[in-house]
């Protein structure tokens, strides 16, 4: 069978799981729709997390980031597991005893005010739209590259089957969708890289794989290099970013992971403290497996394709390439006309340019794998395309039906109209989300990764402030968050969209990129929440007593509160 | 009574993340990011030392440590009688 009508198959099998799933877990109150009811087991809730986590760029793009800049990827691997630690030790296990539905519950409740509420909702709702629009779009993508369908037809495809699982189950749909998910997806990145880990160092295992040698007995990193050096790239094993910026940007994308609301969300569906924090463990395992292997596929997929293409004649390439130079993925150009492919690092004699994502779409064809096998990651991408659009678009509907409309704009709305309130935002959500996914606006790409900036100045801060501090009060946070995220905007439009007068990377502050500023915006955040709580009157008794009983594990403190 | 307890619960609490979140900054930004020059001339098998720690090795030891988080804070739970 050929690749097409493997795809659809496996795509088809997938999206009926999917739905199946969601039929079988509707929600039926508000309790569901927000946090499954609070009865999700710590493995299926890890797994769940891993799949809402890891998102069309875990999946498609981040090995061929490893691929393309070698060391300087480490970032990525270290910055999106690390963030794990930070929520399984500082923010889970607490959040979850305060035990209320949303982000912004936490910060309106414990800083007793209901602008810190909507400064809340806003930062969320800043963040999940800045992401979810590259979900769609990464959805879109794959269906046009591997059914030939329009990417407008995809993105809609995608839309319905989001909207599907999302209004009819809410959190407990999403949940077990998202564990299914997770299934499809680790299957599909984990077969390709043991096929050709076996095929080029013999060992099954891609995370030993890499650091052996291959059947000439040089070692596959120094063969690498060596490739790196020739053609006049840095070595693949050192980086080329200043340390301080490496420092910042993997900080930025730790704490962004931690502040993230859509991830933060799903410890408050576990039953009880102790589950959370296993859950926090769980997901991070499941992330692992995915996040080891995949500089294991960076190395081997950047090795194969240097010495297939490099200095070998355009019109014996395999057929492969002429396929992904269709969708412009690969563009050639002969410039000194000798019909061979020059592939180096300086600019004016380089012949071919190639996108990072190619890395994992093409990986398993370039290779010379079987056709079930590239097809299998097309599923993939799409499972980790939905999870992750379904997780946000639950993140932006609760913050609409159950933080401004029942907190403060209708505290009377009965329990159905908060359901029917819920599933209205969701349709919404997701028209929207659509809407940036067939037409995104330029600045989507940009903006995914710099999320994490934003969750970092605005929400960590505040949380952590939260729990470890009892003295922090309203005027400290909320100013703290404002600062926090106006500063990373600011930083944000002005060296990634030219405006208030622009800048180059000379430009930057001690030479931080905007990737990285996120931690210099939540370390401002962090020391103006200190110093304004200072001059300001305490918090009221009752909420350090919110305090005092989050901290602990059971109920033990509860009286005090009722 | 109890307050007291509780307090000095926390006081444990506080010491575990103390002693975890410096192994988590140790083997990310010390070995990944500030000392990978020099921990790259030790070389084990393929794969250079700091080079592993920032792609490998820093992956490895955070879910270690949550699971050792797990597993203390279970047995401080246990201890001071808060886990019913």
């Amino acid at each position: 069978m050929d690749i097409k009508t493997w795809t659809w198959i496996l795509v088809g099998i997938t999206f009926t799981l999917y739905i199946g799933i969601a039929i079988w877990t509707r929600a039926s109150s508000t309790g569901d729709f927000y946090v499954a009811g609070k009865g999700v087991h710590p493995i299926a809730n890890g797994l769940a997390t891993a799949a809402d986590w890891m998102s069309a760029a875990s999946f498609i793009s981040m090995a061929g980031l490893i691929s393309f800049n070698g060391y300087d990827g480490s970032v990525y691997l270290m910055g999106w597991t690390g963030g794990y630690v930070l929520l399984a030790l500082l923010l889970a296990p607490y959040l979850r005893k305060f035990g209320k539905f949303t982000v912004p519950d936490f910060i309106g409740d414990r800083y007793y005010s209901n602008v810190a509420r909507v400064v809340a909702v806003l930062c969320a709702l800043i963040v999940s739209f800045t992401y979810v629009a590259g979900q769609m779009r990464g959805v879109g993508l794959v269906f046009s590259r591997f059914l030939e369908v329009e990417i407008d037809t995809g993105v809609l495809i995608g839309m319905f089957i989001v909207l599907f699982y999302a209004v009819l189950g809410g959190m407990k749909g999403i949940t077990y969708t998202q564990v299914a998910q997770y299934c499809v997806l680790i299957f599909a990145f984990m077969v390709p890289a043991i096929f050709i880990s076996i095929q080029m160092t013999g060992n099954p295992i891609p995370q030993l794989g890499f650091g052996s040698s291959g059947s000439d007995g040089v070692f596959l990193l120094d063969k690498l290099d060596g490739l790196h050096r020739e053609l006049g790239f840095h070595e693949y094993t050192s980086g080329s970013k200043s340390k301080l910026d490496v420092f910042f940007i993997t900080a930025a994308l730790m704490i962004g992971t931690a502040g993230l609301p859509h991830v933060i969300v799903r410890f408050f569906t576990v039953k009880k403290v102790s589950d959370a924090r296993k859950s926090a463990g769980w997901a991070l395992l499941f992330i692992a497996i995915l996040y080891t292997t995949a500089p294991a596929i960076a190395v081997f997929a950047r090795t194969n394709m240097i010495q297939t293409v490099s200095n070998k004649k355009y019109n014996e390439l395999p057929e492969w390439f002429s396929k992904w130079e269709k969708t412009s993925l690969i563009t050639f150009e002969d410039k000194n006309e000798d019909g061979r492919v020059q592939y180096l690092a300086d600019p004016l004699k380089n012949e071919l340019i190639i996108d990072q994502d190619i890395t994992v779409l093409a990986n398993p064809e370039i290779a010379h794998l079987p056709n079930w096998v590239i097809a299998l990651v097309a599923a993939g991408g799409l499972a980790a395309a939905l999870s992750t659009a379904a997780g946000l678009l639950l993140v932006i509907s609760s913050s609409i039906s159950h933080d401004i409309i029942k907190k403060i704009i209708n505290p009377n709305i009965s329990e159905n109209g908060e359901l029917i309130a819920a599933r209205l935002s969701a349709v919404v959500a997701v028209i929207i989300a659509g809407w940036f996914g067939i037409n995104p606006p330029d600045f989507v790409a940009a903006t995914v990764a710099l999320a994490f900036g934003l969750a970092a100045a605005s929400f960590f801060p505040a949380i952590i402030l939260g729990i470890f501090y009892k003295r922090m009060n309203k005027e400290g946070a909320i100013t703290g968050m404002v600062i926090g995220i106006l500063l990373m905007l600011y930083y944000m439009m002005k060296f990634k969209f030219d405006w208030f007068g622009g800048g180059s990377k000379e430009d930057w502050w001690l030479g931080i990129s905007p990737e990285g500023f996120g931690t210099v915006a939540m370390l401002v955040n962090f020391t103006i929440s200190i110093i304004i709580s200072s001059f300001t009157p305490k918090p009221p008794l009752a909420v350090q007593e919110i305090v005092d009983n989050i901290r602990l594990p059971n109920d033990a403190g509860d009286s005090a509160l009722h | 009574m109890n307050k007291k307890l509780h307090k000095k619960y926390w006081k444990e609490n506080l010491k575990y993340l103390a002693i975890l979140l410096s192994i988590w900054f140790l083997v990310s930004y010390v070995f990944g990011i500030l000392l990978v020059d020099q921990l790259n001339s030790i070389k084990i098998a393929g794969f250079k030392l700091g080079f592993w720690f920032a792609q490998q090795g820093s992956i490895y030891v955070f879910v270690i440590l949550i699971f050792v988080y797990i597993r203390l804070m279970n047995r401080l739970d246990k201890k001071f009688n808060l886990d019913k």
